[in-house]
């Protein structure tokens, strides 16, 4: 009977739609699972206060802070490169540029979020620090300075994608009415677009950074395998993403505390990209309603 | 030629499959349509607020009224389009042949080979015209190519498209005229042999010429099919119908030969519909 | 008047930053690739192309790392696609109605928002440890086939949205069931865009290095893959490899494979952009 044969095909499609929340859960649990069992040999409390991060050295000390601040460091530089350079040019293309120089442009932006990020790494090592150690003397070959600049011309489509599409569908009745008042579009765009494109233009900013504290290749490559406690930008650090390629690439034991601790920094990783990505959901949410 | 003739003029003798009995000769003097105590609410706006009204069959029905009175909801009960909006709600009965479509038991997709619809923007599919004719008959699971051929040639004469695209049926169906593209989406319903053809508007998005076309199709397909048709026009509806039904805010205001309608009306709110005093 | 030629200025100049920022990213990215051709082109030649990795710069090649992500971005594109489409077929065409479809839309923008080396963690449990598949191609393509299941899903739904609603009533009038209308009308109309969307999922799956390599996947392996239960190394892992070697030769070797993997990338990212103008314009 007809009515069978839809009823089949419309549960197998929704297996497959299923099949994303398997792997979410999958996610959770692999963590979880792992974590736990790190964490029955290692105590909270120095995971979060130690500040050496050693498991593969004899004298082993598991303070997740080294990876943290080595995260963040890279991930602020990328951020502050990108950010002021990312919303000028959605000002620009959204305010400024005529039509076509906008359509012209934007894939070109996006062309920057295509490059496979192990070339950026490439670019960071080989062409970055050696230019910036002639202005920066004591630069060492490996830091979070080039890693974290790089990283930022990377992420510059991430902000000034999301951003222009902001401030493009804000009404145009708001211009007219500014323009109409004889404002300049320096200050219709920053003091009346840019305010009414706002929650956008923090979604942007915040998947960004979530972009960022996830990267891996790049630092991998460029920034150093030395966890260290500091905001120094010339020295080596390592990111918790670089460490877990660190030890991905060596010969550690599967079911070792060492292995475990990929695990239980992959965690930390995961619950700061998803408290990022669930504010950026519900602003998206809300500012939708109020253009629609 | 003749034989052709004959092939286009003969109408099958069907069983309505959604009743699964034979055709009662009696019928033929019952209402094709019956509505009795109808009412439509989206959520908690009420479209159309108890209506009754039987239809003819084999004549020309028009539903006129000002905008948003209801008479494309209550079109839409026939074959039953509304089911797709999440809010909609109805309550009444509406049979067709004596038998009520809103009967849960009814498979609507039977339903709707035996009520076709044509809508107001020329909708053909991104298909060629023979694909565009032939859909309806292919998700009825008919295979065989011959069959399929006939039908297609005989709904596009019959709405009096044949000549103009015979040459190049593969064509797509979007390389049409506006005009030509609605008599496809006739063809289209005609191919399914329907006993019902609604219509929704079916000429206000065309020029005039194209419209004068169609109207006289209709004229032409009244002697085989029952029609009913939603129109903004007021002189469409006097010149192609046998009745008319003036609607007003989810009201049926009157309902009489078409002649009496725009003549003789006998309710004052009619009256003032169509001198224009609004609406 | 003196404060409306300061605005004037301030207008000007921000054009001129503006612009400025536009071009600083591109240029800096042509800096680059042109870096990468100096370095590395002359490096290309047949030879290249079809040797073995070895210890010797002169002869390495990137032979099994080229064949090695041939293998996953095809067992990816036989896992991620269907599952993909079907996926977005019922979050777009029955999902609708309940709550439940909510939850699923917000997990599947938090899937896609997850770091791609925490998605080689979940492989590397799942696949590699607990299916037994070890450190295998199809272990790294089911990796990779859940990475990039979010973007194929969207690029799904946004093909089917743009289904005029009007092509789908006429053929629901015509009694067309809703699989006869998905299968008949809102697929062929909407396989411009789906497609777009899986290639551009793909050119990301082919840049893919972290996932790979929490995985297993190997930086020194001697030969191509000639089933999916072989180890495998790929093209961003080989390049990943060669970076980190001391000798300068394995410098060029790096730039060279990655002339390769741009030319991939920037090829397929191309052919995206040429299906979606061509099937956006269809509907003009």
């Amino acid at each position: 009977m007809r009515k069978i044969k839809e009823l089949i095909i419309e549960k197998s499609l929704l297996s497959s739609a299923l099949i994303t929340i398997a792997v979410t859960l999958g996610i959770i649990l692999v963590l979880s699972v792992e974590t736990v069992r790190f964490f029955s040999e290692v105590s909270i409390f120095d995971f979060f206060t130690d500040t050496q991060w050693t498991p593969l050295f004899t004298e082993k000390h598991f303070g997740i802070l080294p990876l943290l601040s080595g995260t963040f460091l890279t991930s602020f530089i990328a951020i502050a490169f990108a950010l002021p350079i990312g919303l000028s040019i959605s000002i620009y293309l959204s305010e400024y540029a005529p039509k076509s120089f906008r359509k012209s442009v934007k894939p070109l932006l996006e062309l920057l979020a295509a490059v496979p990020t192990v070339v950026y790494g490439f670019f960071a090592l080989v062409v970055v620090t050696p230019f910036l150690q002639d202005i920066i003397p004591n630069l060492s070959g490996f830091n979070s300075l080039s890693a974290g600049l790089v990283m930022g011309i990377m992420i510059i489509p991430y902000i000034s994608s999301i951003s222009e599409d902001a401030l493009h569908s804000v009404p145009d009745s708001l211009r007219e009415a500014s323009y109409g008042m004889g404002s300049t579009k320096f200050q219709t765009a920053f003091k009346v677009i840019v305010p009414a494109a706002s929650s956008g233009i923090i979604v942007s900013i915040i998947l960004a950074i979530s972009r960022a504290i996830g990267e891996t290749m790049i630092v991998a490559v460029a920034a150093g395998q030395q966890p260290r406690l500091t905001l120094d930008p010339t020295v080596p650090i390592e990111t918790i993403t670089a460490y877990i390629v660190q030890v991905s690439l060596g010969d550690v034991q599967h079911g070792s505390l060492e292995y475990r601790t990929i695990f239980a920094a992959g965690i930390t990783l995961f619950v700061f990209t998803f408290l990022l990505n669930t504010l950026s959901y519900r602003i998206r949410k809300k500012y939708q309603e109020k253009y629609e | 030629m003749a034989a052709e003739m004959e092939i286009i003029m003969e109408k099958p003798i069907k069983e309505p499959k959604i009743l699964g009995s034979v055709i009662d000769p009696s019928l033929k003097k019952k209402p094709k349509i019956e509505v009795t105590g109808s009412k439509v609410w989206y959520g908690d706006f009420q479209a159309i607020k108890g209506i009754d009204m039987n239809i003819k069959a084999n004549s020309v029905t028009a539903f006129i009224g000002p905008s948003g009175c209801g008479k494309s909801t209550f079109l839409r009960l026939f074959n039953r389009m509304n089911d797709y909006v999440d809010t909609f709600k109805m309550e009444g009965k509406v049979k067709i042949d004596g038998k009520n479509i809103y009967k849960k038991k009814v498979n609507v997709e039977e339903l709707r080979k035996e009520v076709g619809m044509v809508f107001q923007k020329p909708n053909p599919f991104p298909k060629s015209i023979f694909e565009n004719v032939a859909y309806g008959l292919k998700i009825q699971g008919i295979k065989d190519k011959k069959f399929i051929d006939e039908r297609v040639e005989k709904a596009l004469r019959q709405a009096d498209l044949w000549n103009e695209v015979k040459d190049n049926l593969k064509k797509s169906g979007l390389a049409l005229s506006g005009g030509q593209q609605q008599r496809l989406c006739i063809a289209r319903t005609l191919a399914v042999e329907p006993s019902i053809i609604l219509m929704d508007e079916p000429t206000s998005a065309l020029d005039p010429i194209s419209t004068a076309k169609i109207e006289e199709l209709i004229f032409e397909l009244k002697k085989k099919y029952t029609i009913v048709i939603v129109t903004h026009n007021m002189q469409q509806a006097s010149r192609i119908s046998d009745f008319t039904a003036f609607f007003y805010m989810g009201e049926l205001i009157e309902f009489d030969k078409t002649k009496t309608i725009f003549t003789n009306p006998s309710k004052k709110q009619t009256e003032n519909y169509i001198t224009g005093r609004f609406g | 008047m003196n404060s409306i030629r300061k605005n004037r200025i301030k207008d000007q100049i921000f054009r001129y930053w503006g612009i400025f920022c536009t071009a600083i990213g591109l240029v800096l990215l042509s800096v680059f690739i042109g870096d990468i051709l100096i370095d590395g082109l002359r490096r290309i030649d047949w030879d290249f192309i079809t040797s073995l990795p070895s210890r010797k710069p002169e002869k390495s090649g990137i032979y099994t790392a080229l064949m090695g992500s041939i293998w996953i971005l095809l067992l990816t594109t036989i896992i991620a696609f269907p599952i993909g489409v079907a996926a977005g077929i019922y979050l777009e065409e029955y999902g609708k109605k309940n709550k439940f479809s909510g939850i699923l839309e917000i997990n599947i923008s938090n899937l896609a928002g997850v770091p791609s080396i925490i998605y080689g963690l979940l492989g590397l449990e799942v696949f590699v440890r607990i299916m037994n598949l070890g450190a295998s191609v199809l272990a790294g393509s089911l990796t990779l086939s859940l990475l990039i299941l979010p973007i194929v899903i969207v690029a799904t739904r946004e093909a089917i949205k743009a289904v005029p609603t009007s092509v789908i009533d006429a053929s629901y009038a015509l009694g067309a069931s809703k699989w006869q209308t998905i299968w008949h009308q809102i697929l062929p109309a909407s396989s411009g865009g789906i497609l777009t969307g899986v290639i551009l999922a793909l050119s990301r799956a082919v840049g893919e290095t972290a996932p790979l390599i929490v995985v297993g996947a190997l930086a020194y392996v001697p030969f191509a893959p000639e089933s999916p239960m072989d180890e495998f190394s790929v093209l961003p892992i080989q390049i990943f490899n060669w970076i980190s070697r001391p000798q300068h030769g394995f410098i060029e070797n790096a730039a060279a494979a990655i002339i390769i993997l741009l030319c991939i990338t920037f090829i397929m990212n191309g052919i995206a952009v040429y299906f979606r103008n061509k099937w956006q314009q269809k509907w003009k």
